[in-house]
């Protein structure tokens, strides 16, 4: 798509470009204003993306190698450097800190493959299943944005106080009303808190993907779905054949998007467990935060946040490797 | 070299100076001052009900102070959940407020940033002297053999609050004034949905306050003499132990409290569901949960053997607010003129009264307000059986590392697993390692 | 309208039996799992404290209004829900603005530094918040002292920080969506004497509406709910909904039937705007996100 736009410049878009090939150029004048037209453009985006992103990075990563523990926190600028200190106490799987960075990273990668492909598996099969018009189709697809609508805040409160252990809506259908558990269990702490949270992450989740979906398949040609069904294709046979592939582009940009934002999702567990949240449950995020906040030790702390940093710009950038390969040439 | 790519760099170069410069020597580090005599910024803790609560308390007291002086206070009552990240930030920044509250437990934690004014003898003349206030208290205000790093406000001590109707019914005549008794009446108390004892086993600094006592009774310590952290001496394990067992062992303290971690074993309490809480100065909440004051009793905390003491027979921390004031802060004198009207003997009797707390002025305490039955046990444990928490630089770590250890023994607990000492030790033995290597 | 077309076009199959049986199972059951927690919410709205802080029951023993009048009074829920209206609201709007300016550059002209450009901004999506939570306080801190703009603590200092977060998804899914408003419409608008800026707003905004609706909706709901930041960056005067209604749980009890009162409260009118524009919503992700 964008080499056709490239083909076909643009008004301006010639003057900007360093072009030796000495293509015509309609608007002489303006040649200086033009080509610094797009830069100003994008300067406001430069400029909050710096502020409020790349410049915290840049001090955050400086931070890392700083001792900043609560005697140092006041003068940070001067606190005593660590050298790879903090590294090196994140990574050291043998010791106890390293060692809960590790089991913090591996239930974040499970609660994230989890809830990732829960999310894309039942908004895809809403949407595919709602792509033919039935009645009540209108009524269903806005009830199925609600969660997605609703302020992560009350969303998450409202699952708390399901999950409660005693007066929780959760035990009373599971226990008392269905009798398949022996005793109450407990959702907010111990083991069983990963099931929840990983409950909450989809219920708010799926909407999303169910709406990039739904309007991926609308960008199905319907002549696709005739072809096929005269030459007697079945539906699964369509969705396998015709829905799915169609669908590859939509779903490379929006397992990414997931993914990212399911990894470093604080919100949802700091409103479901507080400030400590239970070991079965304690993502990535939480656990970076306890160790800064909690433990007033800052510098350890942004060496975790660099070392997370640098794992997801590793996947993200094998995920495009992978999946953009051949579309790449004609990205320029 | 491309256009964005100087201007990129040329932004981060502006701003990371930006940053440096003023981070370098600026307000964070500056030293108090008196540029602007007529305003005070005020941080208060939620020590009523709620915020508009203690709003309507404090509201009138520093009008009265505007009145004798001029300084006109801007109060900000911070709750709790965010008051540490706020002085956090705050430290960091040197953007906080002139006077505000901290919890007494964070004092050594806090003195070590070195944010806080110290109460040297100088400072304390200016308020009345260090003489007028109860030394519990005062220990509580910062590291051993260093000035104070805030001056006591309200004092609070842990008391046990039993239902009088359900200890009749059980044919308990007298609350317990041992463990074993505890326990023993506590079979009797939990049966048909009811339960003896209420716990709060998913707040951090509540389970830090009940092992740090039954440690102390155990002969432990948390931290040796020169600050390490000793999380897995025989006494503090068995310690550990004795508390989870409530709830593991002997069956007194129902499973779902695993949970509690926003005072619902209060609730339980003023319902009539359990019979007892370990609590500080709970008056107001039950009253304000409908519960008659003829309903529960108070006695002190329990001992192994004999009666409250200090050492193996602590059986209290020394709870309270300290008020302490930034270094930093560009009002000096009012600030100081602000902590002297707060504590104040007059305004000591009015707050603590309101608050339902233990005034940390010796002056004050005497006044009959505080005779009641309740407030004058919480006062004899105070002056007499109570202990400050670790006073190193450690402990708010050690809150977040013990606090959450016993958490996870709960979580276990309430899930029907047994609690061995080595699963006990285990866990403790994970929260040391957490600690700061210093 | 794409989407109308889809509803009304009659399928050339008839779904097998077997389809639709799985078809209403599944919606039934998912319908299910989105409503409970919102029946839930609804239903203990209603009830009294006792009900909610004992076993649970699925209907209230009487139905009260009560928390809907106490909500306003326990905290001061009308002066949060104005702040997050005006967080919110301001950050939405400057996304918007900020973020139509770059994906026109983008999409319309060649220039170095593209690629970089839409690289790095869609990486920021990767930063965990809680790595430049820090150093970003410290940062408005400062510009505060040198300049006396006081970001720290104030709507500006929140607004700039949400509508930063918005920006990069933002600016993505219009690039998208410029790139599918054909060229011809501004070259005529050129043609017609409009500078580049004057066909910006002349044609190809019109022509994008759906996708800024789209944009604006989720730059929107990222700045209400956003909880992290607005609990270290706020004070009492500025605190946002998402922080404020932590205030329902105090000293003494947690008020839940008016936990879930103020949540009604706060979400309707979000819901409610979000389903009216979802129809924008659709279309703008179709011709936007989903090239």
């Amino acid at each position: 798509m964008t080499t056709t736009l490239d083909r076909v410049p643009g008004p301006g878009a010639e003057a900007a470009s360093a072009n030796p090939a000495g293509r015509p150029r309609r608007r002489r004048p303006g040649r200086l204003r033009k080509s610094a037209l797009p830069y100003l453009l994008l300067l406001p985006a430069v400029f909050f993306e710096l502020l409020v992103h790349l410049v915290p990075i840049v001090i955050g990563i400086f931070m890392s190698f700083k001792k900043l523990t609560q005697f140092f926190i006041r003068d940070w600028g001067n606190a005593p450097w660590a050298g790879w200190d903090n590294y090196s106490i994140a990574l050291d799987f043998d010791a106890p800190a390293g060692q809960a960075l590790l089991h913090s990273f591996l239930i974040t990668c499970a609660f994230t493959v989890l809830s990732v492909g829960l999310c894309w598996l039942i908004g895809t099969a809403a949407a595919i299943y709602l792509q033919e018009a039935f009645r009540g189709r209108g009524v269903l697809r806005a009830l199925f944005l609600v969660p997605y609508a609703l302020p992560v805040y009350t969303a998450v409160i409202t699952w708390v106080f399901m999950f409660q252990h005693d007066n929780g809506l959760v035990n009373h259908v599971l226990h008392d009303q269905l009798g398949i558990t022996d005793a109450p269990s407990f959702w907010l702490i111990g083991d069983n808190s990963f099931v929840a949270l990983l409950t909450v992450s989809v219920w708010k989740g799926w909407p999303f993907a169910f709406l990039i979906v739904m309007a991926g398949l609308q960008n199905i040609p319907r002549d696709m779905y005739e072809a096929s069904w005269l030459d007697g294709a079945t539906m699964p046979q369509q969705i396998r054949h015709i829905t799915l592939p169609s669908l590859r582009p939509v779903n490379q940009v929006l397992v990414l998007v997931l993914f990212l934002w399911t990894f470093n999702d604080f919100n949802t567990p700091f409103v479901m467990f507080g400030k400590a949240a239970p070991e079965s449950a304690n993502l990535i995020s939480m656990h970076i935060y306890q160790s800064s906040f909690a433990t007033w030790n800052f510098g350890t702390g942004s060496a975790m946040s660099v070392l997370l940093l640098l794992f997801l710009l590793l996947v993200t950038g094998l995920y495009l490797l992978y999946t953009s390969r051949g579309r790449r040439a004609a990205d320029a | 070299m491309s256009r964005t790519r100087t201007t990129a760099i040329g932004a981060v170069t502006v701003t990371l100076a930006l940053a440096a410069t003023a981070c370098g020597g600026g307000s964070a580090t500056g030293e108090g001052s008196n540029d602007s005599p007529k305003t005070l910024t005020y941080w208060a803790s939620n020590q009523g009900p709620d915020i508009p609560a203690d709003k309507k308390i404090l509201t009138p007291e520093l009008k009265k102070f505007e009145k004798q002086t001029g300084i006109k206070v801007k109060l900000e009552v911070v709750p709790w959940s965010d008051l540490l990240n706020r002085i956090l930030t705050a430290t960091t920044s040197g953007q906080g407020p002139d006077v505000l509250n901290i919890g007494n437990t964070w004092s050594s934690s806090l003195q070590a940033t070195g944010a806080l004014l110290p109460w040297d003898e100088k400072n304390f003349a200016k308020i009345g002297g260090k003489d007028r206030f109860v030394p519990a208290a005062l220990d509580s205000a910062g590291a051993e053999g260093e000035d104070p790093a805030a001056v006591p406000l309200y004092s609070m001590a842990y008391a046990l609050y039993y239902n009088k109707k359900m200890f009749r019914e059980a044919g308990i005549s007298e609350p317990p004034a041992t463990w074993d008794q505890l326990v023993a009446d506590g079979k009797k108390l939990s049966k048909g949905g009811k339960w003896a004892l209420g716990a709060e086993g998913a707040n951090l600094s509540n389970n830090i306050h009940q092992i740090f006592v039954l440690a102390k009774q155990h002969g432990a310590d948390w931290f040796t003499a020169d600050g390490k952290p000793d999380f897995t001496s025989p006494g503090a394990v068995a310690a550990v132990k004795q508390y989870v067992d409530f709830m593991a062992k002997d069956k007194i303290v129902a499973p779902g409290n695993a949970e509690y971690a926003q005072n619902q074993s209060l609730s339980d309490f003023s319902k009539g569901k359990t019979a007892m809480v370990l609590w500080q100065a709970a008056a107001s909440t039950f009253e304000s949960q409908g519960m008659k004051d003829s309903d529960w009793g108070v006695a002190p905390v329990p001992v192994a053997s004999g009666a409250p003491g200090h050492g193996k027979n602590t059986n209290s921390m020394v709870a309270g607010i300290n008020m302490a004031v930034f270094k930093n802060t560009d009002n000096l004198d009012g600030a100081t003129k602000f902590v002297k009207f707060m504590t104040s003997d007059a305004e000591q009797k009015i707050l603590c009264k309101a608050y339902g707390s233990i005034p940390p002025v010796k002056a004050a305490q005497q006044d009959q307000s505080f005779d009641k039955p309740e407030l004058k046990v919480l006062r004899d444990t105070l002056a007499k059986s109570a202990a400050p928490l670790p006073r190193v630089p450690d402990e708010s770590q050690f809150e977040t590392a013990v606090g959450t250890a016993v958490k996870n023994l709960f979580a276990s607990a309430a899930d029907g697993k047994d609690i061995s000492t080595a699963a006990v030790k285990a866990e403790l033995a994970k929260a040391e390692q957490q600690m700061n290597k210093q | 309208m794409r989407d109308t077309a889809a509803t009304t076009h009659r399928s050339p199959t008839a779904p097998p039996r077997s389809f639709l049986w799985s078809r209403r199972v599944f919606l039934t059951l998912l319908t299910g799992f989105v409503l409970l927690p919102v029946y839930v919410m609804v239903s203990s709205s209603l009830k009294p404290l006792e009900d909610v802080s004992s076993s649970f029951r699925w209907l209230p023993s009487e139905i009260t209004v009560q928390p809907y009048l106490d909500i306003w009074q326990t905290i001061p829920l009308a002066r949060y829900f104005v702040n997050s209206l005006i967080v919110a609201g301001a950050a939405t709007v400057c996304s918007v603005i900020i973020a139509v300016f770059a994906a026109y550059a983008v999409s319309r002209y060649r220039f170095r530094g593209k690629r970089v450009f839409t690289v790095s901004v869609l990486s920021t999506q990767m930063f965990p918040g809680i790595l430049f939570l820090l150093p970003l306080f410290l940062i408005y801190v400062n510009i505060g002292n040198a300049t006396g703009i006081a970001l720290f603590g104030s709507r500006g200092g929140l607004i700039l920080t949400y509508l930063t977060f918005s920006l990069p998804f933002s600016v993505w899914m219009l690039i998208g969506y410029f790139d599918s408003v054909p060229r011809d419409l501004d070259e005529a608008a050129l043609v017609d004497g409009c500078g580049p800026l004057g066909a910006l707003f002349r044609v190809v905004v019109p022509a994008a509406v759906p996708g800024i609706v789209a944009v604006a909706v989720y730059a929107f709901m990222t700045a209400w709910g956003e909880v992290l930041f607005a609990s270290v960056m706020t004070n009492e005067t500025t605190r946002t909904l998402a922080v404020g209604l932590q205030g329902y749980s105090t000293q003494n009890d947690v008020y839940w039937n008016q936990i879930m009162a103020a949540s009604l409260v706060v979400s309707v009118p979000v819901v409610a705007g979000f389903l009216l524009l979802q129809r924008y919503l659709v279309a703008g992700l179709t011709a936007g996100a989903v090239k």
